[in-house]
């Protein structure tokens, strides 16, 4: 079984921001990808839903080279990075945030977000401090800025609340000049205010940025995307517009039905 | 094994006010009044505590700086750094002149030593390449393999390195118009070349560079989702650590005068951990000030023991103790007793100015 080309949501395959032919990947035996086929548009908003060992974070980790997947082809804006290393992708674009905040515990908030800057920056290496004035200093206050945690810029990530640590998460896959990220279910232990700021966030990413968002809960989810990837056991079950997949009785009884009784 | 003693934060960007005299201030009383006494020392201290104890001090804690670089911000404990500076110190023998004229080629020192750092920080680096896949004990292991190998190579080769007598006869150049050999010139070459090293630590530290260093010690897997590769960083780590354990070495060799295979054997090679662990891989004073406690108790337990009626020659049965009650009691070793001290000092003064102003807001 692969992805239906449904919706129009696959148009020309040279123009996909993200594009996945019959990606799998093995633990052993287990299977926890077969024949994933996924084409993203630029600036295209993607969920990918699923229950628990479906494959999702699986399928981030192939995308980003944290595990390389074990058959088909990745490609990003074009470019065949099957084999590339992880730093090889977030060079050219790729960003992620992590399901459990993977942070710098012992260095401080902004020093985080510099790390993040410098990372798709020349001069990885530069053995000079930088200057106050420098481009990538200012991109990293108003990066720490505009995730709501300039009050505590100077305080180790380790003494942050956990709310903190999610935002300061998407600030480090905001960093740089991203073109496509794959949010790893970031409202999850998040109060109903953070809630809000996050889709706000999500929905006032500049448009050419796309994205796909892990996320169990369907008020978040939902509300900031234009798509939706259903997937069951490593497989890509269904794909859908929001509001068809809400309503799908299939998905109602595979997924929704099971959450909600 | 987990480094747990991260660095204290200094903050990349402290507020900077860029005139000398807010630099002089910035530093702080205490470092002035230190440096002061450092400098001054040749007026106060025999010939035998500014070589013997201050310079040897010095020397032993470049390496272990090293050392104390590569584990406290990178999270990479290597064994290796004391066979960098062995390897630094034999060049120098071979390059430059010694009393083995068959071996020693005479080079010049401006010529031999500039060698000798350059080759043995090469082999530092070559050393990290092979164990930077590896992650806490493997690293050890392959690190002290390769400080047993080196010991072994020194020890069986007699074409270049002279086997189990090594060199001796070297002495220290003349240069800028000053004969090194002179014990007030080498106990200023030495503080000079252990505070360049130590400003440079703590300068890198704030810098791109070591900043990365650091990220790959909490998180070596989000570095790469920020698009460092964190291999080569690590490498490179090797390297800078490698020049300030070569410089060292070269030091070394010209304090001792020789050079044999036990200098960078295995009891050595456990001792710059030793001394790292002690003073602390938390800051980079703490590698000196490991050093200097070292080398006096190896200088005067001797004498000590032997005063309270013990075999004088259990001296290494002291060294042992201590580091076992320092590694049990503070694992952020000396610099972090100090530190905790500082900070309850500090809590016990709120507390007091608390109840001061509770006080005096009494009726």
């Amino acid at each position: 079984m692969s992805a239906g080309p449904a919706l129009g949501l696959r148009s020309s395959n040279a123009g996909n921001a993200l594009e996945l032919r019959g990606v799998g990947r093995l633990f052993g035996a287990l299977a926890a990808l077969s024949d994933i086929t996924l084409s993203v548009r630029p600036g295209e908003r993607r969920a990918v839903l699923g229950s628990n060992g479906a494959g999702k974070t699986t399928l981030f980790n192939c995308i980003t080279g944290d595990f390389p997947p074990s058959s088909g082809v990745i490609r990003f804006f074009g470019e065949d990075v099957t084999a590339f290393p992880p730093q090889e992708r977030i060079r050219r674009g790729l960003r992620r945030t992590y399901q459990i905040s993977s942070l710098f515990t012992g260095l401080t908030v902004f020093d985080n977000v510099y790390l993040a800057c410098r990372g798709v920056s020349r001069n990885r290496f530069s053995l000079l401090r930088p200057r106050r004035d420098e481009a990538l200093m200012q991109a990293a206050e108003s990066l720490v800025e505009a995730v709501h945690l300039a009050p505590v810029r100077d305080r180790l990530v380790g003494e942050l609340a956990y709310g903190q640590q999610r935002q300061l998460e998407i600030a480090l896959a905001l960093s740089g000049a991203p073109r496509f990220i794959l949010f790893d279910e970031p409202a999850a232990g998040l109060s109903p205010t953070e809630r809000r700021d996050l889709v706000h966030i999500l929905t006032s990413l500049p448009s050419h940025i796309g994205y796909i968002i892990i996320e169990h809960d369907m008020d978040v989810a939902l509300r900031v995307v234009e798509s939706v990837t259903m997937m069951h056991n490593g497989r890509i079950f269904k794909e859908g517009r929001p509001e068809e997949i809400e309503t799908d009785p299939e998905v109602q009884e595979l997924y929704l039905g099971g959450a909600h009784g | 094994m987990a480094v747990g003693t991260s660095p204290a934060p200094l903050g990349l960007t402290d507020p900077r006010t860029g005139d000398a005299a807010g630099a002089i201030a910035r530093l702080g009383v205490s470092f002035w009044v230190f440096s002061a006494v450092l400098i001054l020392m040749p007026l106060i201290a025999s010939p035998f505590w500014l070589v013997q104890i201050f310079a040897y001090a010095a020397i032993l804690g470049m390496i272990a700086l090293s050392l104390m670089f590569l584990a406290g911000y990178g999270g990479i404990v290597s064994l290796v750094q004391m066979t960098v500076a062995g390897l630094a110190g034999y060049l120098v023998a071979i390059l430059g002149d010694s009393a083995i004229t068959q071996i020693s080629l005479t080079w010049p020192w401006w010529v031999a030593v500039p060698i000798a750092i350059l080759i043995a920080t090469l082999f530092g680096t070559i050393s990290g390449a092979l164990s930077v896949r590896t992650e806490g004990i493997y690293t050890i292991m392959i690190t002290l393999a390769i400080a047993s190998a080196f010991y072994y190579l020194t020890l069986q080769n007699y074409t270049i390195f002279n086997g189990f007598s090594g060199f001796n006869g070297i002495v220290p150049p003349r240069f800028l118009g000053v004969d090194w050999r002179g014990t007030n010139a080498f106990y200023y070459l030495a503080l000079g070349c252990a505070a360049l090293a130590y400003w440079a630590v703590v300068y890198v530290s704030r810098a791109p560079f070591g900043l990365a260093l650091q990220g790959t010690r909490d998180n070596p897997r989000r570095m790469a989702a920020l698009g460092f590769n964190v291999a080569a960083h690590r490498i490179a780590a090797y390297s800078f650590a490698s020049v300030i354990a070569a410089v060292a070495g070269v030091l070394l060799v010209w304090f001792q005068g020789q050079m044999s295979p036990g200098t960078a054997g295995v009891g050595p090679v456990v001792d710059i951990l030793i001394i790292a662990v002690v003073g602390g891989l938390g800051r980079p004073i703490g590698p000196f000030i490991g050093a200097l406690v070292y080398v006096l108790l190896r200088t005067f337990s001797l004498d000590a023991l032997e005063a309270i009626g013990l075999d004088g020659k259990r001296f290494q049965l002291v060294i042992g103790l201590g580091f076992l009650l320092i590694v049990l009691f503070s694992p952020g070793g000396l610099i972090g007793i100090y530190e905790r001290l500082r900070e309850r000092h500090r809590r016990s003064q709120d507390t007091r100015a608390a109840t001061m102003n509770a006080a005096g807001r009494g009726p």
